[in-house]
């Protein structure tokens, strides 16, 4: 049964800083960078307030951020922090720590374009780099769906059989900053939904010590880092019974990923976040004509889907994976070369290629998303791609 | 005023059988400071020569406990964790009394970790962090850092045809931590132990951030022999090259003046990373490298008074 359920106007930075107020975590370490920042600022008025019972570290930096939050994990606090683009990049040597030590960190990422050249808006060239941290990866169309992962990332973090830290990315401006209709749940759900930490561990239980950070040379680092794959193998089982509770008191459904009108689509769209939802507009419009298309929006990126989205494509006949940032692989982006992998043992495979989009914050508006579904129908009179990879709206 | 006997009986945090080099300093100065506390402590490392020989998984030398997360950022790291015991504290899901202690070498501290330490500090966190200074980074081999003295060879300023070792003087980090106006900051060597332990209780026992630089010298980088450590820090001590004083809430306070200050030659020639200094050629750099430690000896004595005249006018 879902719960009564209050409809309000807001940003993704405050749906996201409102689900975090209900989490209400012990310690919050944060450090302002422009698009997160919102998240910080609204989190410290609710601490200010006396709303919740956290211990603010307001940092000199994103790499005192995530040592922060590491420490009060590691002593057996619910620690949050949030972040973006350099930031992101700034906590790098820490993401690994973090993960490396199974701390059920949630961390909100207002996905941001990384420099060189120095831009403020979004692109996904500060997660996609964050691929390999041993962090889970969950991705957000809206501001709903930021606020909804948010809550659902605690559950997965802190569950016995996973114990890694989370990243929920949103797209920078366009949700974090764009105002629309969000559901927020009542406090207690949320608060009973996410439950009491009770960390099995605590660098503050001085009667039983542990050593936390310990030297693993040839001889055990290899186990540690196999037990971390593990656990994300794991953490696949999880993601699907939390978002399965979680409907229980949203009546929201979430997955491993969205599949928007794929039941017979022929062309197909693969997009994250906020593009998925100006995909779905167009998607909309070629089927009223009577056009096979259909949108997969990727939601957990980390754990890798691969078995579960070769089988929601493989149906298709022409796919476009359009990533939102580079890799200077030259053979396309980090989603659409994993996405490719995943077909190596297919034998039902359908055409494939590659989009770089919206870089530093660059539009991609129902136009772009137009062309790309003509392309994947030129590719399919052709019988072959045209072209492996294009960086979609560029001016030659 | 503690005796030795009473010292040794305090129980040991850092256990034997650590796999630290021979006559380092460092161990002999976490002991000696660990004795200050009075109260459970969770310790925080930085990546170092501490850190890699005491916590050799799946063994630990700490009876603590214990976290080592990085290089930079132990003094960040550990205010987490001193945040997450104020938050449980407030929540009433802890009641005991414990403390919290970083320790670092100058690589991670002067170098890497300022900017960690710094921040830390400024926010207030109730903490000691202890600088264990062996003047370079020795765990990966003696390269110069920020502490290493003017003159002194290490790995990259090697004495060369053209080159006769550091060039640069060293970086006074205790006064840019007595400039961040903390409510303790303290300079100690494990030669004179019992002042080390008062500081130590000092650190310990105020509200908010202290900050100990303690010499800890390297038999290895400083190439002395290894029974010679605590006889490093004398010289050290008396020649004025490494004063003994503490600052509480800025105010300075010279806890130990050598009654006949011997020439900073004594401390240099005792150690085998000074000795290309003592060819005629360098003569001139022994003489800067004196007139430096005299100028700094001075005006922290200067220092010294200006806090005492300040505090009678208040008076």
């Amino acid at each position: 049964m879902a719960s009564e359920q209050k409809r309000v106007a807001m940003t993704g930075n405050e749906a996201v800083a409102n689900g975090m107020r209900q989490i209400n975590p012990d310690v919050v370490a944060a450090y302002p960078i422009t698009p997160q920042t919102d998240i910080v600022q609204f989190y410290s008025s609710f601490a200010a307030d006396g709303l919740v019972h956290t211990e603010m570290v307001t940092v000199e930096s994103e790499h005192s951020a995530m040592s922060a939050t590491i420490g009060a994990s590691a002593a057996g606090a619910r620690a949050m922090t949030a972040t973006s683009s350099q930031g992101l990049a700034l906590m790098w040597e820490m993401l690994h720590i973090a993960s490396g030590y199974r701390l059920p960190i949630v961390m909100p990422v207002v996905n941001r374009a990384l420099s060189s050249p120095i831009n403020i808006h979004c692109d996904h060239s500060d997660t996609m780099g964050a691929l390999t941290t041993g962090w889970i990866h969950i991705y957000s169309e809206s501001a709903q769906e930021a606020y909804d992962n948010l809550i659902q990332a605690i559950r997965i973090a802190e569950h016995p059989d996973v114990l890694l830290p989370v990243m929920v990315c949103q797209d920078g401006f366009i949700t974090s900053h764009g105002i629309e209709i969000v559901f927020l749940l009542p406090d207690e759900v949320v608060k009973e939904f996410v439950g009491e930490y009770k960390p099995h561990t605590s660098v503050l239980d001085v009667e039983n010590p542990i050593a936390v950070g310990p030297l693993q040379l040839q001889d055990y680092y290899t186990e540690t880092k196999a037990q971390e794959a593990e656990a994300m193998a794991r953490a696949k089982k999880v993601i699907l019974e939390v978002a399965e509770e979680y409907e229980k008191i949203s009546g929201r459904k979430y997955g491993l990923f969205e599949e928007y009108k794929m039941d017979d689509a022929e062309r197909v769209i693969v997009v994250l976040n906020s593009t998925a939802g100006t995909t779905k507009a167009v998607v909309d419009e070629l089927r009223a004509k009577g056009e096979k298309v259909g949108l997969l929006k990727p939601r957990v990126l980390r754990p890798f889907p691969a078995d579960e989205l070769v089988e929601a494509l493989s149906s298709a006949k022409a796919v476009a994976v359009m990533d939102r940032a580079e890799t200077f692989s030259t053979r396309g982006g980090q989603l659409f070369t994993e996405i490719r992998a995943a077909f190596y043992e297919s034998h039902k495979r359908p055409l494939m290629r590659n989009y770089i989009f919206g870089l530093g914050g660059r539009d991609t508006t129902t136009r772009e998303i137009h062309r790309v579904f003509k392309d994947l129908d030129a590719d399919l009179e052709r019988g072959q791609v045209d072209k492996l990879v294009t960086h979609l709206d560029v001016r030659e | 005023m503690a005796n030795l006997k009473e010292l040794s009986s305090v129980p040991e945090v850092l256990a034997s059988g650590h796999r630290m080099c021979a006559g380092c300093g460092a161990p002999i100065v976490v002991r000696q400071v660990l004795r200050g506390a009075k109260a459970p402590v969770v310790v925080a490392n930085a990546t170092g020569c501490l850190e890699v020989s005491t916590t050799i998984y799946p063994y630990t030398s700490w009876n603590s406990p214990f976290i080592h997360t990085a290089f930079e950022c132990a003094a960040a790291s550990l205010s987490g964790v001193e945040a997450a015991y104020n938050s449980l504290k407030r929540q009433g899901k802890i009641t005991e009394e414990i403390k919290f202690v970083a320790f670092g070498g100058d690589g991670g501290t002067y170098d890497i970790g300022l900017q960690s330490l710094s921040g830390a500090v400024e926010r207030g966190h109730n903490m000691v962090y202890v600088c264990y200074d062996n003047g370079a980074y020795m765990n990966t081999g003696i390269q110069r850092s920020s502490a290493t003295p003017k003159g002194a060879e290490t790995t990259t300023t090697p004495v060369g045809k053209t080159q006769p070792g550091k060039t640069e003087r060293r970086k006074d980090l205790t006064k840019i931590m007595i400039a961040h106006d903390i409510p303790y900051v303290a300079q100690v060597a494990p030669s004179h132990w019992n002042d080390l332990y008062k500081k130590s209780e000092k650190a310990f026992s105020v509200e908010g951030p202290a900050f100990i630089n303690a010499l800890a010298p390297c038999p290895r980088g400083w190439r002395y022999d290894a029974e010679d450590t605590i006889e490093m820090c004398r010289l050290a001590v008396d020649t004025c090259f490494w004063p003994l004083y503490e600052a509480e809430y800025g105010k300075i306070t010279v806890t130990y003046k050598p009654r006949n200050k011997k020439p900073v030659t004594e401390f240099l020639k005792a150690q085998g990373r000074f000795r290309h200094l003592f060819s005629p050629d360098n003569e001139h750099i022994l003489e800067e490298i004196q007139a430096e430690v005299d100028r700094q000896w001075e005006e922290l004595l200067a220092l010294e008074r200006l806090g005492l005249e300040s505090q009678e006018q208040q008076e």
